[in-house]
């Protein structure tokens, strides 16, 4: 194989028979990044968490090769158990021990990651006092500690989970859908935690969910399935900027762009982001100069047209050339893929439109984005 | 303690020590069974789980019946026991206990294997992403979290052998303490028109399993708090 020795290879077949009549097979070849956030996303039913399960040890493929970093956890031969594997695995709902108290949940990880490691090199109490802290701190559970799993919230029972699954140490941190069994004021709770944990911790998380919203604010990496089938691979930005791709997005198709904060301006509270196809204002928020973010451009809200007007409320005007044109599956709509130096944006127009204004492949034009989301 | 004679208080001394032995046996053979049933996919789950429960509804001279004859000198497994240089079981104190742990195994088996059912794969699939190997897991999940199952069976196995009398008498006979129970010295007394000592023996019996079941569910009760679900 030609793997980089840092990569995640994986390969799974697997029939399934589940409790609807109809079996699920998954067959999967991919090969994720060994640093960063991937996301595995699909509808539900897709195998998004089955995927996530045999990389975990937890279900066996029938066919399954698997690489970490260069070690086998499965091939023909061989099969890892699951507690043997140097992972951290965060479940849906709560998965906290009901018989311990938050603290006791952190420390049954503690001892057994000591234990892992006292083999190799004697990890010093300090240090893991000092992870102890450094985590906790992070996932703001210091002050409920000392409670059990039902006194504490949903959203603290999962910031809980999180703390347990990075104390255990692990060399690869696997996530399914952390945060679907909570609702919207809890999620907003708990995304920062995690954009803390890619921040300050150096650790390839596999992270699967079907959110959009949450894909495009943490993923580096993205893989769409669909009923068990890779459809689509590859970079969050090159993923989510194909128009051809069997993944219907719908109203949420669009896409992420990184770039940097050059300039804020305090009057109108807004902020200048440049990247590599041009700059785009978008609502201040909060962050100091030079800071790196991501925005979101959702293809329904760009508008094209042949000339640039500057007397339209629009605050963002880009200079695009048409890439692709793309049917929508919705028959009055197109996808129109739109390239602009090496960055690429969706819109989304009618047909009509796009017949009126004679817009075809290779036409520069000018893209009127009505609204852009900081989502990071 | 007029009302009790000596004999009568050898045989309650026996009771508590055969009930002891069968119980502590049966949770230490009975945990794996248990286990292994709540946990197979198995097709033998099915025939497995028939004969433990077997016991359940097989009049207790029928048990005793094919005990008497298996651990006889011409049965299987009298002639291993002798092979053995053990001799035969029948009318011994370890005959009534296997005889005895056949009979309360049903009571045993069945609230341990409810109790980790009841638990599901997820506790056990966290614990292992923790780097908890399968003994661990036992102790550090399954001990804890099915503990009200493993308290009823330890009750309902203890009671029931303090309870019964068709086994023993089948296999046990009754030979003063070795294998004259309370349950036997209750029959003999009556046998013998002793009406008064009868009537102290059955009263303490009364008591004790009233006492006792009341008990298991005043403890039942109570647990849905302790182990309430998140």
């Amino acid at each position: 194989m030609d793997d980089q020795p840092n990569s995640i290879r994986a390969q799974f077949r697997l029939q399934q028979h589940r409790t609807t009549n109809q079996p699920f097979a998954l067959d999967v070849d991919i090969n994720l990044p060994g640093n960063g956030i991937s996301a595995i996303f699909g509808h539900s039913g897709s195998g998004k968490t089955t995927l996530l399960r045999c990389i975990a040890g937890l279900e066996k493929a029938d066919q399954g090769f698997l690489t970490v970093k260069g070690e086998t956890w499965q091939n023909n031969r061989c099969f890892l158990p699951t507690h043997k594997r140097p992972i951290g695995y965060v479940f849906q709902e709560s998965s906290l021990f009901p018989h311990l108290t938050a603290q006791g949940n952190l420390d049954y990880a503690v001892k057994r990651a000591n234990k892992k490691s006292a083999s190799k090199q004697s990890t010093s109490k300090q240090s893991t006092r000092a992870l102890f802290e450094r985590v906790t701190t992070i996932m703001g559970i210091t002050p409920i500690l000392n409670q059990y799993p039902h006194q504490l919230s949903g959203g603290e029972r999962q910031r809980v989970a999180i703390a347990r699954a990075l104390l255990i140490q692990p060399e690869i941190l696997l996530m399914d859908e952390p945060l679907a069994s909570l609702d919207m004021a809890r999620k907003q709770e708990i995304l920062p935690y995690l954009e803390r944990l890619r921040e300050g911790f150096d650790l390839p998380i596999i992270y699967v969910s079907h959110a959009m919203d949450e894909i495009a604010r943490l993923a580096d990496h993205a893989i769409a399935l669909d009923e068990g089938k890779v459809i689509a691979q590859g970079t969050l930005q090159d993923v989510f900027s194909q128009v051809d791709s069997p993944i219907h997005f719908g109203e949420d198709t669009g896409v992420v762009i990184s770039g940097q904060v050059t300039e804020r301006d305090t009057r109108w509270h807004l902020s200048k982001i440049a990247f590599d196809g041009g700059c785009l204002w978008v609502k201040d928020g909060g962050d100091a100069l030079n800071q790196k973010v991501r925005v979101r451009v959702l293809a329904r809200d760009i508008s094209l047209a042949k000339s640039c007007h500057h007397d339209s409320s629009i605050l963002n005007r880009l200079e695009v050339t048409v890439a692709e044109i793309h049917q929508d599956q919705d028959p009055c709509m197109a996808l129109v893929r739109l390239k602009s130096n090496s960055i690429y944006f969706i819109a989304r127009i009618t047909q009509r439109s796009l017949h009126q204004l004679k817009i075809s492949e290779g036409n520069t034009i000018w893209a009127q984005i009505k609204s852009v989301a900081l989502v990071r | 303690m007029s009302y009790f004679s000596d004999a009568d208080l050898s045989a309650l001394g026996l009771t508590l020590q055969l009930a002891t032995t069968v119980t502590l046996l049966l949770l230490l053979i009975g945990t794996p069974v248990a286990w292994w049933l709540a946990r197979t996919q198995s097709w033998l789950k099915g025939p497995v789980s028939a004969i433990v429960a077997l016991p359940l509804v097989l009049p207790p001279t029928v048990l005793g019946f094919y005990l008497l004859i298996a651990m006889g000198p011409n049965g299987p497994i009298g002639q291993f026991t002798e092979s053995l240089g053990l001799g035969t079981l029948p009318f011994t104190f370890w005959g009534l206990v296997i005889g005895s742990m056949l009979y309360s195994m049903p009571f045993v088996i069945q609230p341990i294997q409810n109790a980790i059912e009841a638990l599901g794969d997820r506790p056990l699939e966290v614990a292992a992403t923790l780097r908890a190997g399968p003994v661990d897991r036992f102790f550090t999940v399954i001990l804890p979290l099915a503990k009200p199952g493993f308290i009823t069976a330890t009750i309902l196995g203890f009671a029931h052998t303090v309870g019964e009398f068709g086994v023993v008498l089948m296999i046990g006979g009754n030979i003063p303490g070795e294998t004259r129970v309370v349950s036997v010295q209750i029959y003999d007394h009556v046998e013998s028109l002793e009406y008064v000592q009868a009537h102290a023996l059955a009263g303490l019996m009364i008591a004790f399993s009233f006492v006792t079941l009341l008990g298991l569910y005043w403890f039942q009760r109570k647990q849905p708090l302790i182990t309430s679900k998140v």
